[in-house]
């Protein structure tokens, strides 16, 4: 297999997301496809106010989620980490509960920043974990990881329990986009920025996954290219988890099915990885759409089936050149 | 010029370098030889910051390696270390071009494809510049690293025993290839070894570590003999000279 760009793949990602993106606008409960299109009754207001934002909420989480994986896998330097296998997505919800604690009325904003600051602290943690612990195992990574997010989901919980606050964090436990609606969705293009800032700092996160000895060698300043990696990934998870709640494994699926394809050059990869988590995404929300319909399966429990299948996958099909 | 004044380094209670004071000037292939655990590595991940020291400093043409910006050390010293682990599923012409990014900040122009091409033709893996590393024997992929090493161009070039994994052919070939580099005007190559035969034949220079000091450094002539073969070996043998080369041939 070599590394020439592979146009038909790409081609054929772009025109799936395409067909999702239309399939996702004319898809939902209530509301004929064909009354939507004509626009008629309340199909231009469903359309603007509901399928738009919901649709547009799904590609930029889903792109932000698998550049947040790759990025993770390269500052880790280990193809099973993601933000729900890291501890990040558990810390962002600690930080959530906690500004409910102490600043019940505080704004989405703070709510997000403090988020993104407790899951920066969190993965920050994990990493630190790693340089300390004798790992055997390219998988005992992941499982230290989740291992961490399950003492920050714990902490979460018996906090959530003793203040009466269980019913608030349920939220946040499942990725469910149903409550997307316009006006309750726009923080997400702060994803869109990271997404292209991870794009114009590509080459760097590539040498990064080729370790703190080359990354010196040639030149770069290790810890703060590593300090940059997990505000982009803290943020982008805090965004998320806030807005429509966890999705989990599309930064673990996404990144490691283009690396089999493409290899890991981020200048070449990064965009094909972010359309194909927007295509993961929008793809198992419209599904989650159309299964029980006119009911609807939120994507986190959806993404939670397929990604530990894939995961599962990964393990067994991937060993050989995780180590 | 590489200058090391008096650096120490220790881990808990074992010093691994011990107030060594070293001169490397411009030119020329200079061996680092030495029993295991010598501190032959130590002392090259110092030279090239990845290791701090306890003591001592350590400059590059006068720039202390812990103050000066990395662009500016990247672009005169290169390092390649001997554990290479890669996450990032790179082909050998990926790699090999990070090696330039030291001067073109991951925006390679047509001089930089250029020094690329060349450097994977000197270790011989045109044939493979499209797989991917973990498609390649150890051998090709510690060439790779070579190459990556003499793409990024540096005055001052350091080898962590870049002879491991490699058969005699390539062993030979890579060593003529740093002495090529060597002679080059303005470049310096800094090879660990642990074959001193290999020191001998290619080295101008050789410097001989125990125990965290420098016991040894001199042309091979002077450096290689029986007393260095016993006292910092502990093997008895000859040395011979072929064609006034220093030849060693341990006893059985």
């Amino acid at each position: 297999m070599n590394a020439s760009p592979r146009p038909l793949l790409v081609c054929a990602i772009f025109v799936a997301t395409a067909v999702l993106i239309a399939a996702s606008l004319v898809t939902g409960g209530g509301y004929a496809w064909s009354d939507v299109l004509a626009m008629e009754g309340d199909g231009a207001l469903v359309l603007a106010a509901s399928r738009v934002p919901r649709t547009l909420a799904l590609l930029l989480s889903g792109a932000g989620l698998a550049v947040s994986g790759i990025l993770m896998q390269m500052i880790a330097r280990n193809r099973f980490v993601e933000p729900s296998t890291a501890g990040t997505v558990e810390s962002a919800g600690l930080g959530i509960l906690l500004t409910l604690l102490l600043m019940p009325g505080a704004p989405v904003v703070v709510r997000m920043l403090i988020a993104a600051m407790v899951a920066l602290a969190g993965s920050a943690l994990f990493l630190m974990l790693l340089s300390r612990l004798p790992l055997g195992s390219a998988l005992m990574v992941p499982l230290v990881g989740i291992m961490l997010g399950g003492i920050f989901d714990a902490v979460t919980s018996f906090l959530a329990y003793r203040f009466d606050l269980l019913q608030s964090i349920g939220a946040f436990g499942s990725g469910d986009f149903s409550i997307v609606l316009r006006g309750r969705y726009e923080f997400l293009w702060i994803i869109a920025a990271l997404v292209a800032a991870a794009y114009a700092t590509a080459a760097r996160f590539t040498i990064l996954g080729m370790g703190e000895a080359v990354a010196i060698g040639v030149g770069l300043n290790y810890r703060r290219l590593v300090a940059f990696g997990l505000i982009i990934v803290s943020v982008v998870t805090a965004v998320v988890v806030v807005t429509v709640g966890a999705v989990p494994f599309v930064g673990l699926i996404v990144p490691n099915v283009v690396s089999l394809i493409l290899g890991d050059d981020l200048r070449r990869s990064l965009p094909i990885v972010a359309t194909g988590g927007a295509l993961l995404v929008l793809g198992s929300d419209v599904g989650g759409r159309l299964i029980i319909a006119p009911y609807e399966i939120p994507v986190g429990t959806i993404m939670g089936v397929i990604g530990s299948l894939g995961f599962l996958v990964l393990i067994f099909g991937r060993r050989g050149h995780a180590t | 010029m590489i200058e090391i004044d008096k650096i120490s380094k220790r881990y808990g209670q074992t010093t691994v370098i011990d107030a060594v004071s070293l001169a490397i000037p411009r030119g020329g292939v200079v061996g680092i030889v030495g029993p295991n655990g010598a501190g032959k590595s130590t002392l090259l991940s110092i030279m090239s910051r990845l290791t701090k020291t306890d003591a001592g400093r350590v400059s590059i043409d006068g720039l202390d390696v812990t103050k000066a910006p990395g662009r500016e050390l990247a672009r005169r010293l290169s390092v390649m270390r001997q554990e290479n682990h890669v996450a990032a599923r790179l082909t050998v012409q990926d790699l090999v071009a990070f090696g330039r990014f030291p001067h073109n900040r991951g925006r390679p122009t047509r001089e930089d494809t250029e020094q690329v091409a060349t450097a994977i033709s000197f270790v011989g893996l045109e044939a493979m510049a499209d797989r991917f590393l973990d498609q390649l024997s150890g051998g090709q992929r510690q060439r790779a690293f070579v190459a990556m090493t003499l793409a990024q161009d540096a005055d001052y070039a350091l080898f962590d025993e870049p002879l491991n994994n490699l058969d005699i052919h390539h062993a030979v070939s890579m060593m003529r290839l740093f002495r090529r580099m060597g002679d080059q005007p303005g470049k310096t190559v800094v090879i660990v070894l642990h074959d001193l035969n290999v020191a001998a034949a290619y080295a101008d220079r050789i410097i001989v570590m125990q125990d965290g000091r420098m016991v040894g450094d001199g042309p091979p002539a002077n450096v290689i003999n029986r007393r260095l073969l016993s006292e910092v070996f502990r093997v008895e043998g000859d040395v011979i000279d072929i064609d006034g080369r220093r030849v060693v041939s341990v006893a059985r």
